[in-house]
């Protein structure tokens, strides 16, 4: 069985992947709610770490919250890709500056 | 008895000013008819309770009476008060300015009939008497300045009452200007005043003077000077603006813009002598400062002599009178000097009748010649004008002090006064007034000469024939002519010479300046000293002028001419005023305009539209450009950021630094 450290370790990877996959990908806004992902799950592998090493149930519960809220972020988020791609023809982050001052 | 008096007091002050009030709100729709009614009437009545407030004063010798009316305003230990001091001095000014002002009321009839500003004339020269009154009236600085500065603005609004006349509007300014000259030396006066006294109130102010001697007052460090002084030096800074001493008289030709009667009330009775009667009413504190004196004594001089000189050279009949005043004005500040306040006011007196007789008989001429003011336009006047002639002539007397005319006696005691004084600068305003009083026949009998003697110049338009003037206009004059003649006679003694002189203890003179009592030992009565004038100097320089003026107008107009030539450098210099209209029209307004435009250009443009209003904008501007570089509309540079942020912020919460 690996120390909670060993979990917390993977868990601070997941989490840094996902915030470099969300600077430094340029291409393709799919990729980007993937990364939003690893980070949630990177968040959820925290939790059952410390659920189990501390035997407290909660934290599995909000693991349970935690994919829900995810399930339904990923398909409101998908829905905005489709209705993006109808209007701009384009998912290219690179081409989404509508912000720019 | 005292209530009375003041109440008395009180309308003396107000109906002139109800007049004014009158005529100048209602006058439109009351016609001219009524206004002028109103106003001469309310005057008369005025001048009519002065009289009796005179009697009761001089004659019975009521004690002073020093009334509140009103506290207007209470600061910490300062109270500012509205009250009167009716004292032998003011009772004495306020019948010659009343006198004066009601001539000038019946005058203004005949002379600005049909003149479109006809009420609005009456309404000006109403305000002025009041603003005249309540300036002698006053027993405290502050009600003083009030009346200083009601007399200031209304001769602006006088001076400047053609105001369709560009000169009439640059006179009236130039008055107005060069009277706040002095304002801030009465000013700062007042507030010197009010800091080592802690009164403004007259007799407060005079009881406390022996406490005051000693202290000094270091306005340029390492040097100090007597409080006295300072206080008094300020307070002749703005008699000099009033009484239209040299260098502040600019003004006063100037004046010469506004109708006639107006003339003859600001420099006969009112305004110009404000300056003298203060100085006078101050004696307690002038008596003090030796320093002051002098520089009285020297501006004096000053003024009566080179302004005397000017009158020759000037061609507009109301100019030369005009000139006379500053000249006369001059004697008054001379006779100050010598602490012979009394013979100041006498003169004052004297020269309100003769002086007012002078301009208002010069405005007969003018109304008569259909406003012509160029004595080279006039002449041969003599038969057609009688009247103006005779007063003319009469004015002219007097003011040449020619026995037994009032000026002679007022003139003479000035100039032996200032033979006596031994204050420095006495001797230099002696000659000063001594060839003054050559200088004065000799302008006043040119000005005489050539509008009454010669031959006709003036172009006589059928029409229009040259006539003299309506009653209204002589019967001024007839008024004014004949305390001009008697005046002096009878108030030589009783003003001078008695145990209880007329002005008695409004006038406080230290005994080793004291050269009244001196003249006294050798006087003899008036009729003594007008028979024995022959032994007196004066007397041969004033005949001296009347021949010369005769000589070289009226009989051998060539050596006039000869003497210009022979003199031409003078005669420049004359003509030019000594070149102080150019110096302030270089020096005062051009550096003033120039200060003006580097502020414009510098402060104006640069500092506050350049640096502060569009720099601020050009700042937030800039500061916009570089904060738009942010806002790159980059999802993942935002979120780059956001992490930043975040691991600073967990650096400095869980580092701690």
């Amino acid at each position: 069985m690996p120390t909670l450290t060993e979990f917390l370790i993977l868990a601070a990877i997941l989490f840094g992947l996902g915030i470099a996959g969300i600077i430094i990908n340029r291409k393709n806004l799919i990729v980007l709610l993937m990364s939003l992902e690893l980070i949630l799950l990177s968040v959820n592998t925290n939790f059952v770490a410390f659920s189990h090493f501390l035997k407290n149930e909660i934290g599995q519960v909000f693991v349970f919250f935690i994919l829900t809220v995810a399930a339904s972020e990923a398909a409101i988020g998908l829905a905005i890709l489709v209705v993006l791609y109808r209007k701009l023809n384009t998912i290219d982050v690179q081409s989404l500056d509508a912000l720019k001052g | 008895m005292d209530n009375f008096l003041s109440v008395l007091v009180l309308s003396v002050v107000l109906l002139p000013l109800l007049g004014a009030l009158i005529a100048g709100l209602l006058g439109k729709k009351m016609g001219v008819l009524v206004t002028h009614r109103i106003t001469v009437t309310l005057v008369g009545v005025a001048f009519l309770i002065s009289i009796y407030l005179f009697q009761q004063m001089i004659i019975n010798q009521h004690p002073n009476v020093n009334h509140l009316f009103y506290t207007w305003a209470v600061g910490g230990s300062f109270q500012f008060d509205i009250g009167i001091l009716l004292d032998r001095l003011s009772v004495v000014m306020i019948t010659v300015v009343l006198f004066v002002s009601l001539m000038v009321h019946i005058y203004t009839i005949g002379y600005m009939a049909g003149d479109p500003g006809y009420q609005r004339f009456f309404s000006y020269v109403s305000l002025f008497t009041f603003a005249m009154l309540v300036l002698v009236l006053a027993n405290n600085f502050l009600l003083l300045f009030f009346g200083w500065e009601g007399v200031g603005l209304v001769s602006y609004l006088l001076i400047g009452f053609w105001f369709e006349r560009e000169s009439a509007i640059t006179g009236s300014l130039k008055a107005f200007l060069a009277n706040r000259v002095g304002d801030v030396g009465f000013i700062l006066a007042i507030a010197a005043i009010l800091t080592y006294f802690g009164s403004i109130n007259y007799p407060d102010v005079f009881r406390q003077v022996p406490s005051v001697l000693d202290k000094t007052i270091s306005i340029i460090p390492g040097y100090d000077v007597s409080v006295i002084s300072v206080i008094c030096l300020l307070l002749f800074i703005g008699a000099m603006a009033k009484s239209a001493q040299v260098p502040l008289h600019v003004w006063l030709p100037e004046s010469m813009e506004g109708p006639t009667p107006i003339s003859a009330l600001i420099h006969a009775a009112t305004m110009v002598t404000a300056g003298i009667y203060m100085v006078a009413r101050m004696s307690p504190l002038f008596e003090y400062s030796e320093t002051v004196l002098s520089t009285i004594l020297i501006i004096g001089g000053t003024t009566a002599f080179f302004m005397g000189l000017l009158a020759i050279t000037q061609f507009d009949i109301k100019r030369v009178i005009a000139y006379s005043t500053l000249s006369q004005l001059g004697y008054m500040a001379v006779a100050l000097g010598a602490s012979a306040y009394d013979a100041a006011i006498f003169h004052l007196i004297t020269h309100a009748f003769f002086k007012a007789l002078l301009f208002l008989a010069a405005g007969s001429v003018i109304i008569a010649l259909h406003h012509e003011q160029d004595m080279r336009n006039m002449g041969g006047l003599a038969k057609i004008l009688p009247i103006t002639y005779g007063t003319f002539l009469i004015g002219s007397l007097a003011l040449s002090a020619i026995p037994p005319f009032s000026g002679f006696f007022s003139k003479d005691i000035i100039i032996e006064a200032v033979q006596l004084s031994h204050v420095y600068g006495a001797s230099y305003a002696y000659y000063c007034v001594l060839f003054g009083a050559f200088l004065t026949p000799l302008y006043i009998f040119r000005a005489l000469f050539m509008t009454f003697h010669q031959n006709p110049r003036y172009h006589n338009d059928s029409h229009h024939p040259v006539k003299e003037s309506p009653w209204t206009i002589c019967l001024p004059l007839i008024a004014l002519a004949i305390p001009s003649i008697f005046v002096g006679q009878i108030l030589i003694s009783p003003m001078l010479f008695t145990q209880t002189k007329i002005l008695g203890n409004s006038i406080f003179v230290l005994p080793q300046h004291n050269v009244i009592s001196e003249i006294a030992n050798e006087y003899h009565g008036a009729e003594l000293m007008a028979l024995t004038a022959g032994k007196s100097l004066t007397f041969w320089l004033g005949m001296g002028g009347i021949i010369t003026a005769w000589l070289c107008i009226a009989m051998y107009p060539a050596w006039a001419q000869f003497f210009k030539t022979r003199f031409s450098f003078i005669y420049a210099i004359l003509l030019r005023k000594y070149g102080f209209d150019e110096f302030n029209q270089v020096i005062l307004v051009q550096g003033t305009q120039n200060a003006g435009h580097l502020c414009y250009d510098v402060s104006d443009v640069k500092m506050i539209d350049g640096a502060l209003v569009n720099g601020s904008g050009r700042l937030i501007r800039w500061f916009a450009a570089a904060a738009r570089r942010l806002q790159t509309g980059y999802i993942y540079h935002y979120a780059l950021i956001m992490v930043i942020a975040i691991v600073a912020l967990l650096a400095w919460y869980v580092g701690g630094f």
